[in-house]
């Protein structure tokens, strides 16, 4: 008679029926709503909750909804400026905390990580007191020669400076310790090489130090876009009338009931993410092994 | 007299708490196949990279070709450098690796790619150019690092333990190889490393360190028969040391007393006194059941402790008294069949001209 008791390996889970169904019920936890979202997205229903048939008609709706659009293009616009900005202080803060030794370079380091581990509620109302400290301060100069100065930052996308430095300043410690991770691994031999092969300073950056930091800087940039893109609880506190993101106004939209427009629109930033991950993915793949 | 290619004088380099180099000053010959060897942490690694200016703020003077190389950045020295770990930019080609050098510094793209041919050709990569170093063997990555160093043409080419990360197989054919490609390309090599055999079988001179200063410098057989210092000759092969106090010198020699050999009579030609060490190598010592005739040679009679066979010799360890040990290398012929038995006796002789008095 056979052992009742198979042997199995330590890379032989995918045998056990139970972490089969584990890592099903899993996988339905987590797309599921999701899933949802994206089918709902085309029913022919104002009030959805029943399926009535396909339609893309609220994708034309949610097209032509302006305020939805101008949220949409603000959250775009924000996500870019501080996935751009963040990701160039990012990753200097990193190239930093790499290279030099300085006084208390520990106590640096915990501040510069903060963003990450301060809730986001106190964050916003660290940041709005802030801004109405500013704002107040600004207004005293009204009449006085700074008045352009509060002028220029009504204009778009000048006017989304607000959303888009609270972004900067919770994003870019992300960035820096993704792109700090990734320098961990790099051989300092590779920079002396190259300057003993006659590279100066900046060339052995740009042509050996910041080759080997792409794949991180990439997945920083990247962390910093999806952060920033679906950031509601800091933006809500820094958004004005003029400033809607689309998080926010999904959510003031949401309080007078889900309409399919918003699933719309929500699956297009879903397939918009999806696209930057994928591309992301595909850059840093070559770039796999390193000596 | 030709002037040499480096001159090092009155070099130290000091860390916190160590001083790494040692008040260091020797001279380099050009076309030179040079070696600085000793223990990890003597000082050779940082010595090497003061050379090619990866290590700053030491103090002395590093003279290259005539020019002092005081304040002069590792990009614009004549010297070039193969690493430890290769240093081959993961992200280029093997070509664009041995070009980097040449396009970083501004040489005209028409005469980078016949440089970059004719070195990889040298060092027999032609077929490989295109690969990415992690499609590499780590044999074949260090000919890339060695044709990346000499295509930027250097005075003096230096190598941080260049074979220490090779198997012993690979090891044994790059040091031919490097033998090889030194004499045809005709400049300096420096090369540091740990391994005595590897800086003896290569190099024409040998630097040993220790501790940050240089002990001797000498060609492999003058530093293997005649070492200046126990540490020279302990570091160099194996060699017997043998605690000894000098009672008198003569023309004869030295005579002293020896540990476990009681007065013996040494030829040398220098002053002695005090306790010293007599130094034999193994394979000078001879092994035998009987006790040698007298006045022969100075002998010791002790029994066979151990023998570690390796085919064509043995290691034969023979207690003696007062405890004295010693290392004979036995030829594994029909003069040594049914001699070589743990717990034996036997006799360990030698010749006296074949002992060595250390002072230091």
């Amino acid at each position: 008679m056979a052992r009742r008791t198979s042997i199995r390996g330590p890379l032989d889970y995918g045998k056990s029926p139970w972490l089969i169904l584990f890592g099903f019920v899993t996988f339905i936890v987590l797309y599921a709503p999701i899933a949802q979202l994206i089918v709902f997205s085309f029913n022919d229903s104002k009030r959805n909750i029943v399926w009535r048939g396909f339609t893309t008609k609220y994708y034309a709706k949610a097209w032509n909804d302006a305020s939805l659009v101008e949220a949409f293009t603000n959250s775009i616009t924000i996500a870019v400026m501080c996935t751009v900005i963040a990701t160039i202080i990012g990753t200097a803060t990193a190239l930093w905390l790499w290279r030099f030794r300085f006084p208390a370079k520990a106590a640096v380091e915990g501040i510069m990580a903060l963003p990450i581990v301060i809730p986001e509620i106190c964050m916003g109302v660290a940041v709005l007191v802030l801004y109405s400290r500013v704002g107040h301060w600004m207004r005293g100069f009204e009449s006085g020669p700074i008045y352009w100065w509060n002028e220029l930052f009504s204009i778009w996308p000048l006017n989304l400076g607000a959303i888009t430095a609270a972004h900067i300043a919770f994003s870019f410690p992300f960035v820096a310790i993704v792109v700090r991770a990734r320098l961990i691994g790099f051989n300092r031999e590779l920079e002396e090489a190259s300057k003993d092969l006659g590279a100066s300073e900046w060339q052995t950056f740009w042509n050996v130090v910041l080759p080997f930091m792409m794949p991180g800087v990439v997945a920083g940039a990247l962390l910093s876009f999806t952060l920033s893109l679906d950031d509601f609880v800091i933006t809500f506190f820094t958004a004005g009338p003029e400033t809607n993101t689309f998080p926010v106004k999904v959510y003031s939209l949401v309080r007078r009931g889900v309409s399919p427009d918003i699933n719309a629109a929500s699956t297009v930033l879903i397939v918009i993410t999806l696209v930057a991950t994928i591309i992301a993915m595909r850059m840093q793949a070559p770039s796999k092994s390193e000596g | 007299m030709t002037k040499p290619i480096i001159s090092i004088r009155n070099v130290t380099k000091r860390y916190p708490g160590v001083v790494a180099v040692d008040d260091v000053s020797f001279d380099i010959m050009p076309n030179e196949f040079f070696a600085l060897l000793g223990p990890s942490g003597c000082g050779k690694t940082t010595l090497l990279r003061m050379i090619a200016g990866l290590e700053t703020s030491g103090t002395g003077d590093i003279i290259v070709d005539g020019h002092n190389m005081e304040g002069v950045p590792a990009n614009t020295r004549p010297v070039n450098m193969v690493f430890q770990s290769y240093a081959v930019f993961p992200h280029m080609t093997v070509r664009d690796n041995v070009a980097y050098g040449l396009k970083v510094t501004g040489v005209a793209p028409a005469d980078i790619a016949p440089r970059v041919e004719d070195a990889l050709e040298m060092v027999q990569m032609s077929a490989m150019a295109d690969r990415k170093p992690d499609q590499l063997s780590g044999g074949q990555r260090q000919r890339v690092a060695l044709a990346r160093a000499l295509v930027k043409r250097p005075k003096v080419l230096l190598l941080d333990e260049p074979l220490s990360a090779l198997d012993a197989k690979l090891r044994e054919h790059m040091q031919l190889e490097l033998a090889r490609l030194q004499q045809v390309i005709g400049i300096t090599f420096i090369i540091v490393t740990h391994d005595q055999d590897e800086a003896l079988s290569m190099a024409d001179r040998i630097a040993v360190m220790e501790k940050g200063g240089v002990r001797q410098i000498a060609g492999p057989e003058e530093l293997y028969e005649k070492p200046h210092s126990r540490f020279v000759a302990d570091f160099i092969g194996k060699i017997n040391l043998i605690d000894a106090t000098v009672s008198g010198v003569s023309k004869a020699g030295v005579t002293c007393v020896a540990n476990g050999l009681g007065t013996v009579i040494v030829p040398h030609d220098g002053a002695a006194s005090g306790s010293i060490s007599l130094a034999v190598r193994p394979e000078k010592l001879t092994l035998s059941a009987e006790a040698p005739p007298p006045g022969s040679g100075i002998s010791a009679k002790g029994v066979i402790r151990d023998v570690a066979y390796y085919g064509d010799v043995s290691n034969v360890f023979v207690t003696c008294d007062d405890g004295l040990e010693l290392a004979v290398n036995v030829q594994n012929d029909r003069a040594a069949a049914g001699l070589l038995e743990n717990g034996r006796e036997a006799y360990a002789s030698w010749h006296p001209s074949d002992t060595l008095i250390l002072q230091e």
